[in-house]
């Protein structure tokens, strides 16, 4: 019974006719716009006597093929054109969104654009690095509005559980310093400044440095992806509403926990890459524990702990800073929530790892060599 | 209202369906027709698994037990080929619209045009978004604009039009006027209505509104105690004597929703008279 949409031509008289048949719905024009385009020369009249269905997309066909050839539409029951004058009102110019510019302007546009979204994310972080310390003084003068719970259960998501992926890192890195290092003194017969190269580099850099990674793409990026969120869901706007700080309660623990979580989770990982070195020594250079340890106190000042420990609860700040910045800046849909949450990880490693040459050179400037 | 047909064919059947979450049960044995030609509003307290059994029916739930059949076809545990002919035929529009976000609304509109009929050529593509974009009530320069410039209604609307893409014989509503305005409301239920007529429309519309029941809706089916304890048009809904039943219905709001329709009804006379 569904038979193909078709037409054909019909000349009588010197007017021209098209008698349409079969079934004028989407699922059976087939080729039927294409050929509708191809009629050439006037056209009196459209007949659709003959046709079994017509749904909004033959209703369209025929009343822009009608309109294009000024014919008259004949033979139509009376939900049929009704069906056709509803699609006839709908019509309308179709609008496209603007069209992209060429290469070079574009490149240039985007270029600017992300010169743009630099400095107001700079601005915007120090605005927001203000916003979290006029929080925190309000919290220090009100200590009842202090979220005690909140700031402990943050310890534990940011620091315990972090413990086995850091002490693995941390381990591994140990092993490969201690590797490539000795491979390298050896041909110096050197081998036993593995020992200065491992400790030293492990406290002083690689420790905090790796844990400021690691820390940044767990915890910083589930702080962006939380509170964004919370943005979508209105949640943070409910709290406002409340009058609950969304600055004291959803920022401010974060921030507190990554601070002083993270001096701990460097000095950790600076430990455990030193007995990941150790166990090197120990296997591939016959140097055993005790000697490594003996060593290891010999070599290493104290300064390189006190430059691990001071340096860690800065990138903690930035972490947390970039993670929540960018959570509180979502608005509209989900797919902001991801590139929220990416931006906010990128900046923090990208910052942490700027900020760590300038205390490098500060250090050394400062006789901490 | 339309008249009910006196013999008509049934496109969806649902039997014995039972769906549950964990140890609660949403459905036990649940029962429902839907005749083709109709509007089946479902009405039910929340969390009487309106939404589920729509999802149930779609086939985006798989039930604990149960026999659904839409288009005489089982939508249980049937592969993915065979689902496709019946996609072609149904169209869905989710409560919040569901709109691809990356996309524009007249994309929107398009992918279901582009999936199922990939010869179609760019320019039709357009016009049809174009003229769907409209039809759903929606100004024509909202087709180039994201979902997230559109506000709540507006992205409603542009579901309906994606919804209405492929022509479809079966049209899905879940909570179509939640949220809008009561003008709006009030037009999505012509258009409903007008669609329904035109292109012959089969439509499960879920809903909370009395007013849209009244206006719209050949029979309704109310869900509560975990099945459909009852079908029918209004007045034989009423006749019943369930305490929901009666409740809903006749509480403030029903009330006020049955004088709104006769004040409705009283100015159309009147104005057909003068």
């Amino acid at each position: 019974m569904k038979g193909p949409a078709n037409f054909e031509r019909v000349d009588s008289g010197g007017s021209v006719e098209l008698r349409f048949t079969g079934n004028l719905s989407l699922a059976c024009i087939g080729d039927l716009p294409e050929r509708l385009a191809g009629v050439k020369g006037p056209v009196a009249q459209v007949d659709l006597h003959n046709i079994e269905r017509i749904d909004t997309v033959g209703a369209w066909l025929v009343h822009r093929f009608a309109r294009e050839h000024q014919a008259e539409i004949v033979g139509l029951q009376p939900d049929e054109a009704h069906l056709i004058e509803q699609v006839a009102a709908a019509e309308c110019p179709i609008e496209k969104p603007r069209a992209q510019a060429g290469l070079v302007p574009r490149v240039l546009g985007e270029v600017g654009d992300a010169v743009v979204i630099a400095g107001r994310t700079l601005y915007g972080l120090l605005g927001f690095l203000g916003a979290t310390l006029i929080a925190f003084w309000n919290v220090a003068t009100h200590p009842s509005r202090f979220r005690f719970n909140a700031t402990v259960h943050r310890f534990e998501i940011v620091g315990v559980t972090a413990l086995a992926i850091i002490g693995l890192m941390s381990f591994l890195i140990g092993i490969v310093i201690a590797q490539q290092g000795a491979v390298q003194l050896r041909q110096f017969g050197a081998e036993i400044y593995t020992i200065n190269l491992v400790g030293r580099l492990t406290l002083r850099e690689l420790g905090v440095l790796m844990t400021a990674i690691m820390v940044a793409g767990r915890s910083g990026s589930a702080f962006a992806a939380q509170i964004g969120t919370m943005k979508l869901t209105e949640e943070v706007d409910a709290m406002r509403t409340i009058g609950v700080s969304p600055m004291e309660a959803l920022v401010l623990p974060r921030m507190i926990a990554v601070v002083l979580m993270m001096p701990l989770l460097a000095f950790y990982s600076s430990l455990i890459g030193m007995i990941g070195g150790c166990l090197l020594c120990w296997i591939a250079l016959d140097i055993p524990p005790i000697t490594f340890i003996m060593k290891i106190r010999e070599v290493v000042p104290m300064t390189d702990l006190w430059i691990c420990l001071i340096k860690a609860p800065v990138f903690g700040v930035i972490i947390a800073l970039a993670g929540c910045f960018q959570g509180m800046q979502v608005e509209g849909d989900a797919e902001q929530v991801g590139s929220r949450t990416t931006a906010a990880v990128v900046q923090a490693i990208f910052l942490v790892i700027v900020l760590d040459a300038f205390f490098a050179v500060f250090f050394s400037g400062i006789g901490w060599k | 209202m339309s008249p009910r047909p006196p013999k008509s064919e049934i496109i969806i059947t649902v039997s014995g369906l039972k769906n549950g979450f964990g140890d609660s049960l949403v459905h036990d044995g649940l029962d429902l027709e839907v005749r083709r030609g109709e509007i089946l509003g479902v009405v039910g307290g929340s969390g009487t698994g309106k939404s589920v059994l729509m999802r149930s029916i779609i086939g985006l739930q798989t039930p604990l037990s149960g026999e659904i059949h839409v288009f005489g076809e089982s939508t249980i545990g049937r592969d993915e080929t065979e689902a496709t002919d019946v996609r072609k035929r149904w169209g869905i529009l989710f409560q919040g619209g569901a709109l691809f976000s990356t996309l524009t609304v007249a994309e929107n509109v398009q992918v279901p045009l582009k999936e199922f009929y990939p010869g179609l050529d760019q320019q039709l593509l357009d016009e049809i978004a174009a003229y769907k974009v409209v039809m759903s009530g929606l100004p024509a320069d909202a087709a180039p604009k994201y979902p997230a410039e559109l506000s709540g209604g507006m992205k409603k609307r542009a579901g309906l039009a994606r919804a209405l893409a492929l022509d479809p014989e079966l049209l899905f509503l879940d909570e179509p006027t939640a949220g809008l305005d009561p003008i709006g409301a009030a037009a999505f239920d012509e258009l409903t209505q007008s669609l329904q007529k035109t292109l012959g429309l089969t439509v499960f519309l879920i809903t909370h509104d009395l007013d849209t029941l009244y206006a719209i809706c050949d029979r309704v089916a109310v869900l509560a105690d975990k099945k459909v304890i009852a079908v029918g048009t209004i007045p034989e809904l009423l006749a019943l004597d369930h305490p929901w039943i009666q409740e809903y219905f006749n509480g403030p709001r029903g009330r006020a929703a049955v004088a709104g329709r006769a004040r409705h009804e009283a100015k159309t006379a009147h104005e057909d008279q003068v």
